[in-house]
């Protein structure tokens, strides 16, 4: 008879009553169900937007997430200058695509690090992260910071990117192509890496539909979406670069997309660093006027779609933010059953989840519904799965 | 548009108005009681991925807006219903139709206080366990 | 200087404790572990339980949801812990002091040691806080 054993997961004390993010429900080493409880990012800042005016609201959705700092505040201008049908400058629209491709890339190196670390391969967080800081470098001396650079704004970008930096960009951008060639062979040549993401964490093709994820979660599994391509902003339709699909729906396939999306990335920004005109960055507009708008952008996490309305008033009456993360952490509840509690920690973040939220995480014993372990445990669960591993393969003979 | 064409052919008269904003952002206001083929039809039927749904305060009632987006024409259709009840605001629950709609119908009950006939796991999402019953933070009445 | 707290001051336990942060001061935190700010070198670690915790790093803005969890959780911390308010939220709320899921500002739940501000502090600003509480409790000034 099997028996189902409750894994606590969460930096808190394990005695502690309180609902975690995830409660993983497993019965002997398979996870059988999970109960997935958000609302801890919760700080109702769709109500706060409508006692602030349009301008103040782009810096307020900034804070919505760390990571995606930029796609917040993008998508959000395009709804309301898809209200004004305002017409942005073209150089605005390159800085604006320069901008969104840095926080890809940042943020897939973040991701990158992160699974290293959960699969043990500390080497490969510590040099995910190394070559993320001269991305926010480059942000740093853009912006003036190095995460939550407001650069959006209606009707163009708050800077300019000025000549005398662009040099430093296109040397840090060259800098990148060298270590990405390293992460990509590090990841697609490993055998105890193949062996620890191929057919674990699978959503199906059909899933992704039902469960609407987006993103590269969604293009793991074959299915064919990206807004760049969809429906292009910014300089998308302008620029030559290719949206990646892979077909098996796995952690693996996951990771290999967001590896090659880097190198379109970095092909993506030079092409914008060549082809950037002179001009205005930023284009004058008075009121919106009454009406609806719809932005979306295509974040590093998949579709970031806002909602606005304006009832002629400098408030918006309603401001709707839907999140990537939003569709694809509730796919968790089909995307992380009947795997082994060795791999759930690589399991949940490979939707990249926020990083707060993979920490929240309890391992629950269905029979007896005991808490037996944390998100430190199950961390660790991880990286000795890794170990046993190597020891089988013979690989540290 | 021919998508748009295929949209009006097969939901017919359930369509009250229609705005076509710009190409790509076309607005269809229906009945509410129509929401639940409506959906089957654009999500089932003719491929539309659903993105979320907006529930909005309103004057005249709960507005709801069911944004679906059809990505090889890079186009957003949005239906909006009009629930005029606001005592007893209540609308079909489209999560019987497919997962990725149950976590949005959970927030637009907590956040307006709209029961979704037939959800399947109706219980709070974002808000803490100890907010207070009957309070529902997105209404006007509703002071932050 | 006391003996606990001059040894408390040569290796701090760190434990990195979450309200509700939008995840950019977390990053930072971790990101001081990494090569380029080493925290190691200087003694900071990070631990697992709060239980070992002489240093409770907390970020983000405590919620109806999470200002329960982080009063329990520096009730279990060992005496003599430390806080320190990470990140502008941490330190005043910043733009989330209207709004309907913010009760109060942290150091109205905890005794607030230190205040690093910032949205998200640097790393640099990170490990220089740190280190002037370091000295404060030292005695150095």
């Amino acid at each position: 008879m099997s028996h189902k054993v409750v894994l606590p997961i969460g930096p808190y004390h394990p005695l502690q009553e309180e609902p975690e993010f995830f409660r993983l429900y497993v019965e002997g080493e398979r996870v059988v169900d999970i109960d997935i409880v958000i609302g801890y990012m919760h700080r109702g800042i769709e109500k706060l937007s409508e006692s602030k005016h349009y301008d103040q609201s782009a810096f307020a959705v900034e804070r919505i997430c760390g990571i995606c700092s930029n796609s917040h505040p993008f998508a959000y201008v395009l709804a309301v200058e898809n209200i004004i049908k305002l017409e942005v400058p073209e150089r605005a629209l390159y800085i604006r695509a320069i901008i969104a491709e840095l926080e890809r890339l940042h943020s897939h190196l973040l991701w990158l690090g992160l699974a290293g670390h959960f699969i043990g391969y500390n080497t490969v967080w510590m040099w995910a992260w190394k070559y993320r800081e001269p991305v926010l470098d480059i942000f740093e001396f853009i912006t003036g910071n190095r995460q939550h650079y407001g650069m959006m704004k209606i009707g163009g970008v708050r800077r300019d990117i000025e000549d005398k930096d662009i040099p430093q960009i296109r040397k840090m951008i060259d800098g990148l192509k060298p270590a990405l060639d390293m992460f990509k062979g590090a990841v697609m040549d490993d055998p105890v890496i193949k062996a620890r993401l191929k057919g674990v964490g699978i959503l199906t093709r059909q899933q992704v539909i039902d469960w609407c994820v987006v993103g590269p979660t969604a293009r793991a599994s074959g299915v064919n979406i990206d807004v760049r391509r969809d429906e292009p902003y910014a300089v998308y339709d302008k620029v030559n670069w290719n949206v990646i699909v892979e077909n098996d729906g796995d952690i693996f396939c996951k990771a290999v997309v967001r590896i090659l999306e880097m190198y379109e990335s970095v092909s993506i920004i030079r092409q914008c660093l060549d082809k950037m005109p002179k001009g205005e960055f930023d284009a004058n507009w008075k009121d919106v006027p009454p009406g609806e708008g719809i932005g979306r952008v295509e974040a590093p996490r998949g579709e970031c779609f806002h909602y606005v309305r304006s009832d002629g008033t400098n408030q918006p009456i309603r401001h709707k933010i839907r999140a990537p993360s939003y569709m694809n952490v509730a796919s968790d509840k089909v995307g992380a059953v009947g795997y082994t509690i060795s791999d759930a920690t690589l399991t949940l973040a490979a939707v990249d989840p926020c990083y707060c939220c993979t920490e929240r995480t309890t391992v629950i014993n269905k029979p007896d519904n005991k808490k037996i372990m944390n998100g430190w445990d199950l961390v660790k669960l991880s990286q000795e799965k890794t170990v046993r591993l190597r020891k089988e393969m013979k690989l540290d003979e | 548009m021919l998508i748009l064409e295929q949209v009006k052919n097969k939901l017919g008269d359930k369509v009250i108005d229609i705005k076509i904003d710009t190409p790509r952002r076309v607005y269809l206001a229906l009945r509410p009681k129509d929401i639940r083929e409506a959906t089957r039809v654009l999500f089932k039927v003719l491929g539309f991925r659903f993105i979320t749904a907006t529930g909005i305060d309103t004057p005249k009632g709960f507005e709801i807006l069911y944004h679906f987006s059809y990505d090889r024409a890079g186009m957003i259709l949005s239906v909006k219903v009009l629930i005029e009840d606001r005592k007893e605001a209540r609308i079909d629950s489209i999560a019987t139709l497919f997962p990725g709609a149950e976590w949005i119908e959970r927030e637009m009950w907590e956040m307006l206080g709209i029961d979704f006939t037939g959800h399947p796991n109706m219980k709070r999402l974002l808000l803490d366990e100890d907010w207070p019953e009957g309070k529902f933070p997105l209404r006007h009445e509703h002071e932050s | 200087m006391d003996f606990k707290t001059r040894v408390l001051t040569k290796s701090l336990f760190v434990f990195h404790a979450a309200c509700s942060p939008c995840n950019n001061c977390d990053i930072e935190i971790l990101d001081v572990l990494t090569p380029r700010y080493d925290a190691e070198r200087l003694g900071i670690t990070l631990v697992g339980s709060v239980r070992h915790a002489d240093v409770l790093l907390v970020t983000g803005v405590p919620t109806r949801k999470t200002a329960v969890r982080i009063k329990k959780l520096y009730e279990q911390a060992p005496k003599p812990c430390l806080v320190i308010a990470v990140g502008g939220c941490a330190c005043g709320r910043i733009m989330f002091r209207e709004s309907y899921m913010s009760p109060c500002a942290l150091d109205e739940l905890l005794p607030v040691d230190a205040y690093i501000p910032g949205c998200p502090p640097k790393p640099e600003a990170i490990l220089a806080g740190v280190v002037k509480l370091i000295k404060k409790l030292r005695g150095e000034g």
